[in-house]
């Protein structure tokens, strides 16, 4: 009864409305063209004929045309063209293939230790009580504070030299791949286990078939964030004494104000993290074809 | 029907309770061999917690529970797991060799055996369901525990069920013990109906129906009847 009243009471300008009030109704039919005429179609590609990519390749053209119009300082941002142009010159002088590789060994050294030590660590604290008990305390308290703020002590303990920025490299990786797995080994499905131990499924099986399976998505999570932060730690690692690298490259032209050189260095780790992410995705596809979600192609 | 000499299950003054509320209270059953039991009641009358026990997923806080070390339970919902195959999923909790041929031969039996390569997910609920019901009989079971396992199917999908399991049933030759809210299901497919109330088995019925009586005749719904007025509710007819 109360609620009858309710609009009545909220607009009262319009509360002696007729009680023979048309009912509203509404119709739908099939849109014209869904089945996809094709001038309807190439509208759809024109309109965005890149996808997702249609709007990062437009700031570029757009980039490219003001700075060849002198609207944009070069001193400010370079064109397109001219960062393309440096990372070209770096290369015939073979400075940029040395802080390429440099850069991709320490992060390839740092994400071995730290996935593997994460990864180990993750499934005895997910599998085990007393691994919970015994690495889930220290994790927790170190993972509250932040990745940067660590470098100091690291320097402190290991130096100023390669151990230092692998090691950091490997804290970045390791950290999120512990929380995520071991969160993700706890949320399987209660409701499996039960129905793997009704079957009489021992403990490897359980743990092979079940646990580790029903954690995989939850270990895609962790390896995502494993690998981004990895790069984090790389950028923080080569601001201190190095003498190769891209964060290397990235601090000299600051210093020489190679503005040009920055954006080069700024658009590698870029494409470090584009390629890390496509990376996941295609393991994604692999490893996890049987999920609902997961819409084949 | 069979008059059964040795017994499958047996259950003695087990009671449990949760917290302050006692959900089963000094219940006893016996089960026969390769008989099947229906176990019929409201939702909380303590059915599925007597299954559980039965299951050994909980053990009782008086009394015994004594069941076959060879039980399969079919649970509500299919409980398959997605990362695996049909196959890999029916031959889960099975250890010797030949688990592949066995798992094929039974889903055979439940009319899959071309599925065995699909992901779960590419299934309906009653092939689903199928599909646990081969997991539960693959490994040849005295004691099969099904938890009111057609209740998410369909009306239709729920009666073709019904006619596999009797199939089934004659198959293998294992004890059967159904928990369901549904009196008609009950009245498809019992020996023995056994309807709970208040943590006890309140009054138990021996369905001596062949196939035929058991869809249409007077016996049958004169057995409707008395179970829903069990139940508490008046029958309509």
């Amino acid at each position: 009864m109360s609620t009858g009243f309710a609009p009545a009471r909220v607009r009262p300008s319009r509360g002696a409305a007729a009680p023979s009030r048309e009912r509203a109704t509404e119709t739908f039919t099939a849109p014209a063209g869904r089945e996809g005429s094709r001038l309807t179609r190439l509208r759809r590609r024109v309109s965005w004929p890149l996808g997702i990519y249609t709007t990062p390749v437009a700031i570029l053209v757009l980039w490219q045309v003001t700075s060849e119009l002198g609207w944009l300082p070069e001193k400010i941002a370079p064109a397109p063209t001219a960062i393309v142009q440096a990372g070209v010159d770096l290369w015939k002088l073979g400075e940029l293939s040395v802080d390429l590789t440099t850069s991709l060994r320490r992060v390839g050294i740092g994400l071995a230790i730290g996935l593997t030590i994460g990864i180990t660590t993750g499934i005895i604290a997910g599998l085990l009580r007393s691994g919970e008990y015994l690495f889930n305390g220290v994790v927790q308290i170190v993972h509250t504070i932040p990745l940067l703020a660590i470098l100091p002590l690291m320097i402190v303990w290991f130096g100023i030299d390669e151990l230092t920025k692998v090691l950091l490299i490997s804290f970045g990786a390791g950290l999120p791949m512990y929380l995520n797995l071991f969160a993700a080994i706890r949320g399987v499905d209660q409701r499996l286990i039960e129905m793997a131990r009704a079957a009489g499924v021992r403990r490897w099986r359980l743990i092979t078939r079940v646990l580790l399976p029903g954690a995989l998505p939850g270990f895609l999570v962790g390896l995502r964030f494993s690998l981004a932060y990895s790069v984090l730690g790389l950028v923080a690692a080569e601001t201190i004494n190095a003498n190769a690298g891209i964060g290397y490259l990235i601090n000299r032209a600051q210093t020489y104000l190679r503005i040009d050189q920055v954006y080069l260095g700024l658009v590698i780790y870029a494409i470090l993290g584009l390629l890390a992410d496509q990376f996941v995705r295609i393991l994604e596809r692999v490893l996890l074809q049987w999920r609902p979600s997961y819409e084949a192609s | 029907m069979s008059t059964t000499t040795t017994t499958s299950v047996d259950v003695r003054n087990v009671g449990r309770r949760f917290g302050d509320r006692v959900v089963l209270d000094d219940l006893s059953l016996t089960i026969g061999e390769s008989e099947f039991v229906v176990l019929l009641g409201p939702s909380g009358c303590g059915k599925s917690t007597l299954l559980r026990l039965l299951g050994g997923l909980d053990l009782p806080d008086a009394g015994t529970v004594s069941v076959p070390k060879a039980r399969a339970i079919v649970f509500q919902n299919d409980r398959l797991l997605p990362w695996q195959r049909v196959l890999r999923n029916v031959t889960i909790g099975l250890y010797e060799d030949g688990a592949d041929e066995r798992a094929l031969a039974v889903l055979d039996e439940v009319g899959l055996k071309d599925r065995a390569r699909a992901w779960p997910k590419t299934l309906s609920g009653g092939e689903a369901q199928r599909v646990s019901l081969a997991r539960a009989l693959v490994a040849d079971p005295d004691l099969v525990l099904l938890d009111e396992p057609f209740a998410a199917l369909d009306a239709i999908t729920r009666l073709r069920m019904h006619d596999l399991v009797r199939d089934l049933r004659h198959r293998h030759n294992a004890a059967m013990l159904l928990v369901t809210h549904d009196v008609d299901e009950a009245i498809a497919l019992a020996d023995r109906i056994l309807v709970m109330s208040d943590g006890r088995i309140g009054s138990t019925y021996d369905v001596r129906l062949d196939d035929d009586e058991r869809d249409v005749g007077t016996a049958r719904e004169d057995l409707r009847a008395s179970l829903l007025g069990d139940l508490g509710l008046a029958a309509v007819h």
